[in-house]
C-alpha cells in the first residue's frame, strides 16, 4: 500500500474507493473524503512548500483554512490557482498540484541561501539600502526583489470558469457548523425560524469530526451527521456547505462564497465554479470556532511540526497519522487528547513536554497511561531540515533529552475566530483568564457562540449555541423551546499561556509564511515600531495569505514582552474582510467580457443590423455609428451620409435621448425653474431649446422641450445625462417645490424617436401620416410640435426640430412600433433618396451647425462659455441663477465657444489640442483654450473644429496655433463663428 | 447597508442614489445680498461624525426622494421618511 | 544613524543590536513655534520641509494614534501628475519631482517605482478628453504619451482589448508615474523631521483650540495644553471634525474609499493601469500582491469601512479589464476616510483665525500629493504667503466660482 501513513480504521474517508492525483508530477492515491493535505500526509509526504523570504522547507501545520505553509499551485494552464491551501482542497480524481516559490525544485531550492545571510535580511532591511544610484531601483533592485517575492505563478490567461451571484434572505444565519453552530441552527430551526447554515468545510461538524467525544451518548461524528440530517428536514433551513462567510456588512448583509465546483475536476455542466451569496439576515450567530496557536521556538517551522489539534483531525477524521513517532509539546490539557488518540491508533508517543511553570498532574497521568515519557520543560532544538528527525528537550533543571521522532505536535492554546465580529468596527476584548481576544461589542443582531466566544469545551459549545440560536429565533418573533443544556462554569477554561520559549535552535518563527522571526519583532521594537500596526507594517507580520491567523497574537505577546507591557493593553490589528481570501472572479460574477454591463438597444437596432450598420458604445447604449457600403472608407461613408442628408433626406434613430414627460397644472412653472430660459409662456404646439444649469451655475444639460397641452410638456435631454436630469427633476419636484402640482416621469424607453432630416423630409413624413393631416410650413412651422397618427392609426408625436441644420422632423411612436416605423420611413423615403445616417454623420452636421454637445457640455462650462449667456432670464428664479451670475463665471477671458477653420483645409483641427496665439510659445503661460470637437465638412471641403478659446467671440478672424504635442501635431487655424453652415438658419424654415 | 423605503420596504444599498446633507435649505429668493446664504447652501457642510440627515433617492425602485437619519460612525439608520412634505 | 549598505552589513555583524529608534518618543514641550496636527504623510512632510527649507525646527507633530494611522497607510500607493487644469497640474508635477528625489533627500528607501501609469480609453470622446489632458501635462512640462492599442497590448498583454463590452481604443500613459511604498514615506519623513529636531508625538489627540483675540495661541490635547505661535491642521478625512472644534465649516464631506490587495503572486503587472469604462485601477506591489481600488462608496461616513456593492463593482471592473485575475484572491480590504471637497480639489490656505492654517480636501489624491503638500504648506506657514504651485488651493474659490473641477461634476462630492 502506497499510503504508508493511512490508518486501518477511523475517519470519514471511503477506503473502498481510490482517487489518483499528482503532486509535483508524482502520481499518488487518496480516498474520497480526503483533503490534498491529508492525502499527502497519508502518502508520507511532509515537505510541501517553501517559505516566502528564506525559502525554508515547510510542511503541513494545520488542518484548516488558517494554514500558513502548505500552499500549492492547484490545476494547470489557464485553470492554475496559485497559493491554494492544501488543507482546504477537497481531493478529486485527477487533481494536479505543484509546490511553489522554489527553483529548481522543492527539495533543492537555490534561494534558500537567503537564510544564510539572514542577518542582513532582517525586518525592514530594504528601507535602508538600494538607494544608490536612484535609477537602479527600477532597473535592477526592484525587478530582482519582485521575482524573488510573490508566491505562486498566476496563469496570465483569462479565467476559463464562470461565476454567479445569488441573493438569500433569512431570519437567522448561523456561521459555522461545529458543535455550537449545529446546536444554534437546530434550536432556531425547531422554533420555526428561516435558517441559513454556512460552513466552509464539505462535511458539517467542525471539530466534532476531529474529536472522539460523545454527545447524548453518541460519538460526536454521528451526532453531527444526525444534526445535519434533522436540519435538512426543515423546509426553511438552507444548508450551504463549502461556503465561507467572508464579510459582514451594514444592515445584516453577510457575504459568502460557495465553492460549487472546486471539488470537481471541472464544474458540472451549467454550474459555476463559485457562487457569491449576498445573504440578508435579521439575526446571526457566529460559531466560527477557534484557531489553535503554535508555540514559538527555534526551528519551529520544520516539516513535521504540526498543531496538536490538526494531528487529531488527521487521525480521527481522515484516518491518517502525520507521523509514526511523536512528541507532544503543549501548554494545555486539551492537547493531551492528541497523545491519547495517536496511541489508541497504534502510533508511538514518545514524550509529552509541558512548558507550564505550574504543570498540571493531568499531563503526567496522560503520559503514563500511554507509556510516554513526561517532561516538564521545553523544546530546545529540532533536527532535520526537510522533515524532523529528532527533538532535544530541556527540562526545568536544564537536563537535555533527545527524542527521535518524526512528528512534533504543538499547542499553545486557542484563539477564538473573532474575525467576523470585528468587520463592523467591533473591538475585541482581552480575556485574561483564557488568554485570548474575545468578541467585544457586537453588530446589531449578532451573537457569538462556542469557541468563537472563547467557550472552548464541548458542553459549553453545545449549550451556548443552543441558547444563541433560540434567542435569535425569539428576536425574530418565534417561540423557541427552553434550552435543554446548560453551560459549565467558565473557570474550567482558565489557561496558562506559553507564547514562546527560549531555545537554542535556529530561527524562531512567529509568522511562518512571511518568515517573521522573534529577532525581527525585537528589531522592530528596538527601532520604535511598538504598536501592533507598526509591527505589522514594518515586519509584514500577519500580512501573508493566512492573514496572521496563527501569528498575530503570538506577535503581540512577544511585542508586549519586549517592550515590557501588559499584553492586554498592547492592542491588536484590525480584522477586515475577507475572512479567508476570496477569488476576484467570484465577486465579479458574470460581469465580464461582453457581459460586463447590460446593453441597451434602441428600437431600430435589429433593422440597423440588417442594414450593415457599424455600432458604437454610447454609455450603455449601442448606437449605429454609420452604415457603410462595400468598398467605402469610413470617411467616404460619413461624407456620403452627410451629403445625402443635406441634399436629399436622411434618417437617424435618436431614441437614446432622454425623454421626460412633465404633466400637471404647474408643469410650466417647474420648467421655468429648471431651465435658464422661460417655458411657461411657450404656446401649446411649440417646442423650445433650453439650457439647464447646476445649482453652482455651470451648465448641466440642454435639449428641447415641447408643449403638447396646457399641462403637458415633453422634455428631451442628451443621451449621456438622461438619468441625471431625470433625478434632478424629481428632486426639484419632490424636495425643493413639493407645493407645485406637477409630476415627471422618464419615458426614454417608452418612445421610439427618429430624426428625419433633409430638404425632402417633409415629403417622407407626409407619406407616413394618415391622410388629412397638414404639416405644410404654414400649418406646422419650424419648432412646431403635435400629435398625429401614422401608418393607419398608430399614435405619433411630431416635432419640427433640427440638429442637422436642415429642414427636419423628429417623429416618435410608442417603442413597440419603433421597428415598424423605421421600416416604413425607409419604404416611404425610398423615392426621395432616403438613407440612414449614424452618430458619426450626426456629429459632423452638428459641428457644422455649431451645436454644443457632450464635449462642450463638459461640466466645466457656463452659459456664457457656450455663447448662451443672454438666454439667462433676469425675470425669474431658476436653478443655478444666483451662482451662475457670479463674475468669475461670466468674464470675457473665460474660454468661450468658437469655430476653427484650418488655414490649410486638409489639416485636421485636432480634438484635444490646445490653442496658443499664433506667434507664442506652446506652453502653459500661453495656453488659451482647447479644441473640443473636430470633423471634416463635406460642404466646406475642409476640416473644421469647435473650440473653447479665451475671449473667443472677440477674436473672429485671428489666426491661432492648434498645438497637439501629445500627437506631435500642429496647425494654424482661423477663429470664426461656430456656425459654419447656414448661420442664419434659412434652411430650417422652408 | 439597507434602507427601509416608506413605499417599498427594506432594500439594499445598490437600489439607492445618494445626494447628501438634507439640512441645508435653498435660499428662497433672488437677493443680491444673499451671497453668503448661497455659498453656504451650495458648498458648506456640517459633515458631522454622528447623526446625519441626508437625501437618498430610491432610484431603482419607486423614485421617491427620502430623508434618512443615519449615524455616520456606525451606519445605523435611525429614521427614514419621504422628502416630499405635505402639500 | 545614516542608512546604507555598509551600515546594514555592519549591523548584521553585531546581531542587529545597535539599530537606534527611527524617531524619539518625546513628551510635549510647553510651547512650540508651530504645532502640526496630524502625523500622517502630509503633516510629517510639512515638518520635514519646515525644518529643512525654512529652518523652523521648534515644531511638534501630534497625532491621535500611531504615526501613519490614517490615509497614508490606507491608499493604493499611486503617484502621478496626469492632471488637466492649470490649478492642479503644476502642483502635482512638482510633487512628482519631489518623489523622484525623495529617497536621497530622506536617506530612506520608500521604493519610489516609476513603473508608469496607464489610463485606457474606450471611445472617441474619451480619447479627446484624455488628449486634452495629455496636452495640458505636456504644456506644463510633464511627460505624457498617447498609446494605440498595439502599444497598450505590448505594455499589458493580458488586458481584454477586443472582447470587451467597451473595447479599448488606446491609452494615455505617463511613464514617470508609478507607486511608492506608503508606510516608508511616513517613516522616512518622521525620521528626517525627528533628526532635525521636530518633536513627533503619538497618541496625543487634539481636543480643542485656544484662540485669543482672533489669534491662535495653542491647542488642548490629551497630554494637556501646548502653546503655539502657529497651528497647522493636516487631518484630511477628519477635517470637519477637527475644524468644528475651532468653528470652521468646510466645503468638505467625509467619504470612504475601499481598497484591496490580493495574495502575493509572481510578477504579472508591471505598470499602474486604470480602467476607463468602470471604476478600477490596479498595480502590483513589490511583495507580489495586486493592489487595487475603484469608486468611493458615495455616502458620508467616518466608519473607515465600506459596503458590498462597491466591492462587487470593483471586482467587476477588474474582471472586465483583466480577465486573468479571476482566480487570484483578495486577501484584505480596507477603507480610508476621504475629505471629499466640493470641487474635487484640495485646500492649502490660511483660515480666518490668525496663525491657524489648513491643509485638506484631498479627495483621493492625497497620497501622491504628499511631498508637494508638505512643501507648499510649509511655505505658507513659514512665509504667510501661498506657494505659487498651490496658489489656486484657496478657500475663497468656492464663493468666487473659480473652482478647480477636474471632472466637471459640480458641488456634489461623491461624483468627483
Amino acid at each position: 500500500m502506497s499510503q504508508i501513513n493511512r490508518l486501518m480504521k477511523r475517519g470519514l474517508v471511503d477506503r473502498d474507493k481510490s482517487i489518483s492525483f499528482r503532486f509535483d508530477g508524482q502520481r499518488l492515491e487518496g480516498h474520497p473524503g480526503d483533503t490534498l493535505a491529508s492525502a499527502l500526509l497519508a502518502n508520507g509526504i511532509r515537505l510541501v512548500g517553501r517559505s516566502f523570504k528564506y525559502h525554508r522547507p515547510r510542511g503541513v501545520l494545520t488542518a484548516g483554512s488558517e494554514e500558513p505553509n502548505a500552499l500549492v499551485e492547484l490545476r494547470t494552464g489557464a485553470h492554475r490557482e496559485p497559493n491554494t491551501r492544501a488543507t482546504t482542497i477537497e481531493l478529486y480524481e485527477g487533481l494536479d498540484a505543484a509546490s511553489q516559490n522554489r527553483w529548481p525544485s522543492l527539495k533543492y531550492d537555490l534561494l534558500s541561501v537567503n537564510q544564510l545571510v539572514s542577518p542582513i535580511f532582517g525586518a525592514g532591511f530594504y528601507y535602508k539600502t538600494f538607494m544608490w544610484p536612484a535609477s537602479f531601483w527600477e532597473k535592477l533592485y526592484e525587478p530582482t526583489i519582485r521575482r524573488a517575492a510573490g508566491l505562486g505563478y498566476p496563469s496570465k490567461q483569462p479565467d476559463p470558469d464562470t461565476y454567479e451571484k445569488a441573493n438569500a434572505f433569512c431570519d437567522v444565519i448561523v456561521i459555522g457548523a461545529g458543535a455550537a453552530g449545529l446546536s444554534a441552527a437546530l434550536s432556531a430551526a425547531r422554533a420555526g425560524a428561516r435558517v441559513i447554515l454556512c460552513d466552509e468545510d464539505f462535511v458539517l461538524g467542525g471539530r466534532l469530526l476531529a474529536e472522539r467525544g460523545e454527545i447524548d451518548g453518541k460519538p460526536t461524528q454521528e451526532w453531527a451527521a444526525a444534526a445535519a440530517a434533522e436540519l435538512e428536514s426543515f423546509p426553511d433551513c438552507r444548508i450551504l456547505r463549502r461556503t465561507t462567510v467572508f464579510g459582514v456588512y451594514d444592515g445584516g448583509v453577510y457575504a459568502a462564497v460557495e465553492r460549487v465546483g472546486d471539488h470537481l475536476r471541472k464544474p458540472a455542466p451549467y454550474t459555476p465554479r463559485q457562487r457569491l451569496w449576498r445573504i440578508v439576515a435579521k439575526q446571526s450567530v457566529v460559531c466560527a470556532g477557534a484557531f489553535e496557536r503554535p508555540i514559538v521556538f527555534g526551528d519551529n517551522d520544520r516539516p513535521g511540526v504540526m498543531l496538536a489539534s490538526a494531528v487529531r483531525t488527521y487521525v480521527n477524521r481522515f484516518g491518517v497519522t502525520p507521523g509514526r513517532a511523536v512528541v507532544v509539546f503543549a501548554d494545555n490539557d486539551a492537547a493531551l487528547s492528541t497523545a491519547k488518540d495517536l496511541s489508541d491508533s497504534g502510533v508511538e508517543v514518545r514524550a509529552i513536554v509541558d512548558p507550564r511553570p505550574d504543570a498540571s498532574p493531568t499531563a503526567g497521568q496522560a503520559a503514563t497511561a500511554i507509556g510516554a515519557e513526561y517532561v516538564s520543560g521545553i523544546v530546545d532544538s529540532v533536527s532535520g531540515a526537510h522533515g524532523i528527525k529528532s527533538v532535544r528537550i530541556k527540562d526545568t533543571q536544564g537536563r537535555m533529552t533527545l527524542f527521535n521522532c518524526d512528528l512534533l505536535a504543538v499547542s499553545g492554546g486557542w484563539n477564538p475566530a473573532i474575525n467576523l465580529t470585528t468587520h463592523l468596527g467591533g473591538k475585541p476584548v482581552w480575556d485574561e483568564a483564557r488568554s485570548c481576544l474575545v468578541p467585544g461589542a457586537l453588530a446589531p443582531g449578532m451573537r457569538v457562540a462556542g469557541a468563537a466566544a472563547g467557550r472552548f469545551s464541548l458542553d459549553a459549545c453545545l449549550a451556548s449555541g443552543e441558547t444563541a440560536g433560540g434567542e435569535s429565533a425569539r428576536d425574530c418573533g418565534f417561540s423557541p423551546a427552553a434550552p435543554s443544556r446548560s453551560a459549565p462554569a467558565q473557570d474550567d477554561e482558565r489557561v496558562t499561556p506559553v507564547w514562546h520559549v527560549q531555545s537554542r535552535g535556529g530561527k524562531a518563527f512567529v509568522d511562518l509564511q512571511n518568515d517573521v522571526t522573534v529577532s525581527d519583532v525585537k528589531l522592530a521594537a528596538r527601532e520604535g515600531f511598538r504598536v501592533p500596526d507598526h509591527l505589522k507594517r514594518y515586519t509584514t507580520l500577519g500580512m501573508a495569505t493566512d492573514q496572521g491567523k496563527t501569528s498575530n497574537l503570538n506577535g503581540a505577546a512577544l511585542l508586549a514582552e519586549v517592550t515590557g507591557r501588559y499584553l492586554g493593553s498592547v492592542g491588536s490589528t484590525t480584522f477586515r474582510p475577507p475572512y479567508t481570501p476570496v477569488a476576484i472572479g467570484a465577486l465579479a460574477g458574470h460581469h465580464r467580457g461582453k457581459e460586463f454591463r447590460p446593453k441597451r438597444l434602441p428600437p431600430s437596432h435589429r433593422w440597423a443590423e440588417e442594414n450593415g450598420a457599424e455600432f458604437v458604445e454610447v454609455g450603455a447604449w449601442m448606437r449605429a455609428l454609420m452604415f457603410p457600403k462595400s468598398g467605402e472608407t469610413a470617411q467616404e461613408t460619413v461624407d456620403r451620409e452627410v451629403a445625402n442628408t443635406r441634399n436629399n433626406v436622411g434618417v437617424c434613430d435618436v431614441s437614446t435621448l432622454g425623454k421626460i414627460d412633465v404633466q400637471g397644472p404647474d408643469a410650466g412653472t417647474l420648467l421655468d425653474r429648471v431651465y435658464i430660459n422661460g417655458f411657461s409662456k411657450l404656446p401649446v404646439g411649440k417646442a423650445r431649446y433650453g439650457l439647464m444649469l447646476r445649482e453652482d451655475g455651470f451648465a448641466m444639460d440642454d435639449g428641447t422641450t415641447a408643449r403638447l397641452a396646457d399641462d403637458h410638456f415633453y422634455m428631451t435631454t442628451t443621451t449621456a445625462n438622461a438619468v441625471r436630469v431625470s433625478q434632478h427633476l424629481e428632486f426639484c419636484q419632490q424636495v425643493l417645490w413639493p407645493e407645485l402640482d406637477v409630476q415627471t416621469v422618464s419615458q426614454t424607453e417608452q418612445w421610439a424617436q427618429y430624426a428625419v432630416a433633409g430638404p425632402q423630409s417633409r415629403k417622407v413624413i407626409e407619406a407616413l401620416l394618415d391622410s388629412g393631416q397638414d404639416i405644410s410650413n404654414e400649418a406646422f412651422p419650424y419648432m412646431a410640435c403635435g400629435t398625429f397618427t401614422v401608418c393607419g392609426g398608430t399614435p405619433a408625436r411630431l416635432f419640427r426640430l433640427s440638429f442637422s441644420g436642415e429642414l427636419a422632423y423628429e417623429i416618435g411612436v410608442p417603442a413597440r412600433f419603433g421597428d415598424a416605423l423605421i421600416r416604413a420611413i425607409m419604404d416611404d423615403g425610398a423615392e426621395h433618396g432616403i438613407g440612414p445616417y449614424g452618430t458619426e454623420a450626426l456629429g459632423v452636421m452638428r459641428i457644422e451647425k455649431g451645436h454644443a454637445a457632450g464635449p462642450e457640455l463638459n461640466g466645466q462650462t457656463t452659459a456664457h462659455d457656450l455663447g448662451l449667456g443672454r438666454m439667462m432670464s433676469r425675470k425669474k428664479d431658476f436653478i443655478g441663477r444666483f451662482m451662475g451670475e457670479r463674475e468669475a463665471l461670466n468674464e470675457a477671458s473665460r474660454a468661450t465657444l468658437i469655430g476653427l477653420k484650418p488655414l490649410d483645409p486638409k489639416m485636421r483641427v485636432s480634438a484635444g489640442a490646445h490653442l496658443v496665439p499664433r506667434h507664442a510659445k506652446a506652453d502653459a503661460a500661453n495656453d488659451q483654450g482647447y479644441v473640443t470637437s473636430q470633423a471634416y465638412s463635406p460642404e466646406l471641403e475642409s476640416f473644421i473644429g469647435l473650440a473653447m478659446l479665451s475671449d473667443g467671440p472677440a477674436r473672429y478672424g485671428e489666426v491661432v496655433r492648434v498645438c497637439d504635442p501629445l500627437r506631435n501635431y500642429e496647425t494654424l487655424a482661423e477663429v470664426c463663428s461656430p456656425h459654419f453652415v447656414d448661420p442664419e438658419g434659412e434652411r430650417l424654415r422652408v | 447597508m439597507r434602507i427601509t423605503c416608506p413605499y417599498c420596504g427594506a432594500r439594499g444599498l445598490e437600489e439607492f442614489t445618494y445626494r447628501g446633507d438634507a439640512t441645508v435649505t435653498r435660499p428662497s429668493s433672488i437677493d443680491a445680498r444673499a451671497t453668503e446664504a448661497w455659498v453656504d447652501y451650495v458648498y458648506l457642510r456640517d459633515n458631522p461624525a454622528g447623526l446625519h440627515k441626508e437625501f437618498w433617492q430610491h432610484s431603482a425602485g419607486c423614485r421617491a426622494w427620502l430623508e434618512v437619519a443615519r449615524d455616520t460612525t456606525t451606519h445605523e439608520i435611525v429614521a427614514v421618511e419621504l422628502a416630499a412634505k405635505e402639500r | 544613524m545614516r542608512y546604507s549598505l555598509a551600515s546594514l552589513l555592519a549591523n548584521a555583524l553585531t546581531g542587529n543590536k545597535n539599530w537606534k529608534p527611527v524617531w524619539r518618543e518625546p513628551e510635549p514641550k510647553r510651547s512650540y513655534d508651530v504645532i502640526i496636527v496630524g502625523g500622517g504623510g502630509h503633516g510629517l512632510a510639512t515638518a520635514h520641509y519646515l525644518a529643512k527649507e525654512h529652518g523652523i525646527t521648534n515644531v511638534a507633530v501630534i497625532d491621535k494614534s500611531y504615526l501613519g494611522s490614517g490615509n497614508v497607510g490606507r491608499n493604493t500607493t499611486i503617484v502621478r501628475s496626469n492632471y488637466l487644469l492649470p490649478g492642479n497640474e503644476p502642483f502635482y508635477e512638482w510633487s512628482l519631482k519631489l518623489w523622484e528625489g525623495l529617497e536621497q533627500d530622506l536617506n530612506y528607501n520608500a521604493m519610489v517605482s516609476q513603473r508608469g501609469v496607464l489610463n485606457v480609453f474606450h471611445s472617441d470622446a474619451q480619447r479627446d478628453s484624455f488628449v486634452r489632458r495629455g496636452n495640458a501635462m505636456r504644456f506644463h512640462g510633464a511627460d505624457a504619451e498617447l498609446l494605440d492599442n498595439d502599444q497598450v497590448r505590448a505594455l499589458v498583454p493580458f488586458v481584454d482589448l477586443d472582447n470587451a463590452r467597451f473595447p479599448i481604443r488606446g491609452g494615455l500613459y505617463q511613464p514617470r508615474g508609478g507607486t511608492v511604498r506608503h508606510d516608508a514615506v511616513v517613516w522616512g519623513y518622521a525620521r528626517s523631521a525627528d533628526q532635525r529636531g521636530v518633536d513627533v508625538i503619538q497618541n496625543c489627540a487634539a481636543t480643542g483650540f485656544r484662540v485669543e483675540k482672533g489669534r491662535i495661541v495653542g491647542i488642548e490635547t490629551e497630554k494637556g495644553f501646548i502653546g503655539a505661535k502657529k497651528v497647522a491642521l493636516s487631518v484630511a478625512g477628519s477635517s470637519s471634525r477637527v475644524g468644528e472644534m475651532v468653528g470652521l465649516r468646510l466645503p468638505i464631506e467625509s467619504h470612504v474609499l475601499q481598497a484591496f490587495v490580493t495574495e502575493g503572486i509572481k510578477p504579472l503587472l508591471d505598470t499602474v493601469i486604470t480602467f476607463g469604462a468602470g471604476h478600477f485601477y490596479c498595480s502590483q506591489s513589490d511583495k507580489g500582491g495586486l493592489v487595487f481600488g475603484g469608486d468611493i462608496d458615495g455616502y458620508n461616513t467616518y466608519a473607515q469601512r465600506g459596503n458590498l456593492p462597491v466591492v462587487e463593482d470593483v471586482a467587476e471592473g477588474g474582471m472586465a479589464l483583466i480577465p486573468a485575475i479571476g482566480r487570484l484572491r483578495i486577501l484584505r480590504s480596507w477603507g480610508g476616510l476621504l475629505d471629499m471637497s466640493m470641487d474635487g480639489s484640495p485646500i492649502i490656505d490660511r483660515t480666518d483665525i490668525d496663525g491657524l492654517y489648513f491643509n485638506g480636501g484631498w479627495c483621493y489624491g492625497g497620497f501622491k500629493a504628499t511631498p508637494a503638500a508638505g512643501w507648499c504648506f510649509a511655505h505658507l506657514i513659514a512665509t504667510g504667503q501661498p506657494h505659487p504651485y498651490a496658489a489656486a488651493y484657496r478657500f475663497d474659490r468656492f464663493a468666487s466660482g473659480r473652482v478647480i473641477d477636474e471632472k466637471g461634476m459640480g458641488a456634489q462630492p461623491n461624483l468627483h
